[in-house]
């Protein structure tokens, strides 16, 4: 993948979370409202395809932008090049990916 | 006469062959100084040995840019009363280049980039054709004119961030050439250069801090230009065409 591609895929996944923060965010401060409890974000999620497929979208999207984004970092301060680099900032998206979707399971499954 | 008949002036001295090493030199103070002055009066008068780069003495051939006071400048348009810290003044090699001796910066990479980024010419037509009519108004032209001042003196690059942190990256005046090309009605091959300035520490390595535009003494702006490269590139990513 390109130097380009990657930059493309970067704000493209910014695009997508744009909107997706917003309403995380505007939902977090609905919910706190009257007090927060499991019950009653389990209640709202678990088996919620609207949920799952929002907050699936959003892991995608947060595990590209930020690998790609932590990869440049990699680059100009820790000095990394090449293969190395590329090598661990796929392993960081993987495992945001695997992190992020193992939560999205467990609060909408 | 001059508020101090006398400046203190400390020389970054080195090259690969010796560690880089700060030398003070007392310099007579006049009312009317550059600081390609006070460089040539160590020279001339003080320290014969001392290597430094320069030319014109007007601004326009880019071959005196040096740091001052940790800033990149050219220092034969620079006064120094603008730069003089308390009664001193700090001069060194231009940063993000490797030194040849003292004052003198290796160029190389810097024009190595501007091929890189395709910074050469793609004629329309042959020398057997008549001369292009260019509209000076257009757009296109506008963005050309903008940027083709520059005078290679590599402060940009000296002063891009981008540049320290990743020596790939083909930096402000490369970049800005490639778009004044792009814009440029005579030129043939434009997909050439969006291609060239698409690859490893192209266009899109580019974070946007501005210090080339901060600093250009042509007060030209790399910044818009390398994000105008950001746009094209883009564009023809979505099947737009120029």
């Amino acid at each position: 993948m390109s130097e380009f591609h990657l930059y493309m895929a970067q704000r493209l996944s910014a695009l997508v979370m744009a909107p997706f923060v917003i309403v995380h965010i505007g939902v977090m401060i609905y919910a706190i409202q009257g007090g927060l409890s499991a019950a009653e974000i389990l209640g709202r999620t678990q088996g919620s395809v609207f949920w799952f497929a929002f907050y699936g979208m959003f892991v995608v999207a947060v595990s590209i932008h930020a690998a790609i984004g932590l990869r440049t970092i990699l680059g100009e301060w820790a000095g990394l090049r090449g293969g190395m680099r590329d090598w661990l900032s796929a392993v960081i998206g993987l495992g945001l990916f695997a992190l992020g979707s193992q939560a999205v399971w467990a609060v909408t499954a | 006469m001059p508020e101090r008949d006398h400046l203190t002036v400390t020389v970054q001295r080195g090259g690969p062959d010796a560690p880089m090493r700060p030398q003070t030199f007392e310099v007579p103070a006049y009312d009317n100084q550059t600081v390609l002055d006070v460089v040539s009066w160590i020279q001339q008068n003080a320290d014969p040995t001392l290597t430094y780069r320069f030319a014109c003495r007007v601004g326009m051939c880019g071959s005196c840019a040096m740091m001052v006071n940790g800033v990149p400048r050219w220092t034969c348009r620079t006064h120094v009363s603008k730069v003089l810290d308390g009664n001193a003044i700090e001069v060194g090699p231009l940063r993000n280049l490797p030194v040849i001796k003292d004052l003198a910066a290796d160029m190389d990479p810097f024009f190595d980039k501007w091929v890189s980024a395709e910074g050469m010419h793609h004629p329309t037509r042959t020398r057997d054709d008549a001369i292009e009519a260019i509209d000076p108004v257009t757009m296109e032209r506008q963005e050309a004119n903008a940027g083709i001042e520059c005078i290679n003196c590599s402060v940009c690059y000296s002063a891009c961030d981008t540049v320290a942190g990743n020596p790939d990256y083909l930096g402000p005046a490369a970049l800005q050439r490639a778009w004044t090309l792009y814009n440029d009605a005579k030129d043939a091959n434009k997909d050439a250069i969006l291609d060239a300035v698409s690859g490893t520490g192209g266009c899109h390595s580019c974070h946007s801090m501005g210090s080339c535009t901060t600093y250009c003494p042509n007060e030209l702006d790399p910044l818009s230009a390398i994000l105008g490269l950001k746009r094209a590139t883009t564009k023809r990513f979505f099947g737009g065409r120029k």
